[in-house]
């Protein structure tokens, strides 16, 4: 094992790490504000990328492109919170799981209904298509840490807007008591839209920006959905922070695991056991991490609600 | 979870009303029964083979779904991964055949193809699984559990998808039907009745249970895990044994689809197939003995109807299950029999 193969696979996993907190703190937020379990939130992440690769295609601008991508992930969230997603509010768990279930068939279906099942190609843009030099000599795409860089930021900005702006307040308020904030005279359903389409703007950008490496298909959010589900149940539902921390664990965990394993089965087992071993073990080990951290701290690591 | 309060008949009501309800339920539990072991009869003397599997699906699906339903309706815990069980019980049922099939051993066991060993086999390791699974996840509750319960199938269908010995993501298929002394498993209406045979017997034992001092205090727990506690019962075990129990019967109904199909894969421990499973759940009446079967039977000729006009089928299922969710809350068998909540 290299050290440059491993430098490469932990820029690989912080990647992973940020693209997960873009639809994981929208699934938080919602869940922490709302009490609202989305299963459809993997659908933003997909109409993201549909838009920003039809937009792409058509104006050849990317930043177009995007821009038009999250605004159509938000619309979108915006149009299912006022027409479906409102009356699941005061419902049980299996009722909100049943109904963006059937979101999700909806929404992928009707995807695959108007564009078909072949899938859309989306390249990076010009700009960034170039690689830089790691340290160890070898290259790494220019396009995957602007990814990383644009993680960042939005972290960052999600920070500032839910700690220094009013909006922020009466997120974090709405957090702590929903009918005193109401009672307080703020528009409470008006907030809940706007957190609704804010997560879906995130996980659209998302989508988005993860559409230009793979390929933008029909089903595409769900695998990340699943990933998603289980940062935010690492981190503590509802909490910021930890959905932070478990999107970071859980890129650096999976990736780490699909290199390290098989090579390290391979000091003990003959080659050929120890690939199929190896890889059937970091198949699953984000999930026995989240076992394990939920057998320990049944709340997750950063609970928000008790 | 308190989700799904029961609905107790009002002190107010007229006794003949209440008569009135339980008989106009009993008239459509027969009524379901009936089709279910008709249909395909008359299937099977039309020479209609495509049909009696269809109806042996229908069976397998709700079978399958009387596990969940013990689970979700009755225990109040919302597994969404029911489908490492299904997959389970296939699995067995198609390895064993693997072994039987080329004579080598598994962990030093010859494989089988005799039914009565692989359905032992497949309630026994579901049993031992949904143990562990049950013993870690019941620590949690509320979506938290819903969460590790779906993280765990897809342990399941990440290993099952990348251990190559078995076929990996490919499957693995079962060339030759299992088999059971005495019956012709190959026959489709002798396999259907086995399905079916499953189906009641699985319900039978729901509704034993559920008369049971086990069943009163599994409901309690539901309904008040306190007073439950005050009574001297600890709701914790009485959960687990509720929902390992809940797993064989999953369980052993994949055993059977494999069977059914010749075929198990990594699709039948996907998050999909949890899903459809709470969904059956759901549009049949979550909590009702008879609701899984009525769900599977909707749920199948949904399937079959649609599917047959168009290939988008799914989003229309979609549609008819939002609106469920959404406008029905007591599912078709709360539509059909009343309000009343388990028999």
């Amino acid at each position: 094992m290299s050290v440059t193969l491993l430098i490469e696979q932990i820029i690989n996993g912080l990647q992973l790490g940020t693209m997960l907190f873009l639809m994981a703190s929208g699934l938080t937020l919602v869940f922490g504000v709302m009490g609202l379990i989305n299963l459809a939130h993997g659908s933003f992440y997909m109409v993201g990328a549909y838009v920003t690769a039809l937009t792409t295609a058509s104006t050849g601008s990317f930043l177009l492109g995007l821009t038009a991508g999250i605004m159509a992930a938000a619309a979108v969230g915006a149009i299912v919170e006022l027409l479906v997603i409102r009356r699941l509010y005061g419902r049980s768990h299996l009722d909100q799981v049943l109904a963006t279930f059937a979101l999700i068939l909806i929404f992928s279906e009707g995807t695959r209904w108007l564009f078909g099942s072949s899938p859309l190609w989306l390249s990076p843009p010009e700009a960034l298509s170039g690689s830089v030099a790691l340290p160890g000599g070898a290259r790494y795409p220019v396009y995957r840490l602007v990814i990383i860089a644009v993680g960042v930021v939005v972290a960052a900005g999600l920070y500032l807007l839910i700690a220094h702006t009013r909006l922020g307040m009466r997120i974090r308020a709405g957090e702590s008591d929903r009918e005193m904030i109401g009672a307080l005279g703020v528009n409470i359903r008006r907030l809940y839209t706007l957190v609704f389409a804010l997560g879906a703007a995130l996980a659209g950008l998302a989508g988005s920006l993860v559409g230009a490496l793979q390929s933008v298909q029909v089903g595409m959010g769900e695998p990340v959905l699943i990933l998603a589900f289980v940062v935010i149940v690492i981190g503590g539902i509802g909490s910021i922070k930890g959905a932070l921390l478990g999107a970071l664990l859980v890129g650096l965990v999976d990736t780490l695991g699909r290199v390290l394993l098989p090579a390290l089965f391979g000091q003990f087992m003959p080659p050929s056991e120890a690939a199929g071993a190896g890889t059937a073990l970091a198949a699953m080990l984000i999930y026995i991490l989240m076992a394990v951290i939920l057998a320990f701290k049944p709340k997750g690591l950063f609970a928000a609600h008790d | 979870m308190t989700s799904h309060d029961s609905t107790p008949l009002a002190a107010t009501e007229r006794p003949a009303a209440g008569s009135r309800r339980r008989w106009r339920g009993r008239l459509v539990h027969g009524l379901l029964l009936a089709v279910m072991l008709l249909a395909p009869l008359a299937a099977h003397l039309l020479g209609e083979v495509y049909y009696v599997n269809l109806a042996s699906r229908v069976a397998l699906v709700a079978m399958a779904a009387v596990g969940l339903n013990l689970a979700i309706g009755f225990g109040g815990m919302i597994s969404f991964g029911h489908a490492a069980y299904f997959g389970l019980g296939g699995y067995v049922a198609g390895i064993s055949a693997y072994h039987a099939f080329d004579g080598s051993l598994v962990m030093g066991l010859p494989g089988s193809d005799n039914m009565l060993l692989i359905w032992v086999a497949a309630i026994v390791l579901c049993g031992l699984l949904a143990l562990v699974i049950g013993a870690i996840s019941l620590r949690t509750s509320g979506v938290y559990f819903i969460m590790i319960t779906l993280a765990f199938a897809q342990m399941a269908y990440y290993f099952a998808n990348s251990w190559p010995d078995y076929g990996g993501e490919d499957g693995l298929p079962i060339y030759l039907r299992n088999t059971l002394p005495g019956v012709d498993t190959n026959d489709a209406l002798s396999f259907f009745l086995l399905c079916f045979t499953g189906l009641v017997l699985s319900m039978a034992l729901t509704s034993r249970l559920m008369r049971s001092r086990f069943g009163a205090a599994l409901t309690m727990a539901r309904l008040n895990e306190t007073r439950l506690a005050t009574a001297g019962i600890s709701p914790f075990p009485i959960r687990l044994v509720a929902f390992v129990i809940s797993a064989m019967i999953t369980g052993l109904a994949g055993a059977l689809y494999a069977d059914l199909n010749g075929f198990v894969s990594p699709s039948m421990l996907s998050w999909h197939l949890s899903g459809e499973l709470m969904v059956i759940v759901i549009l049949g009446g979550v909590g009702r003995l008879y609701g899984p079967l009525a769900g599977a039977i909707l749920f199948v000729m949904m399937e079959t109807l649609l599917g047959g006009l168009t290939e988008y089928w799914t989003f229309f299922l979609g549609l008819v299950l939002l609106g469920v969710v959404l406008f029905a809350k007591q599912g078709v068998m709360g539509w059909l029999a009343g309000s009343e909540r388990h028999e």
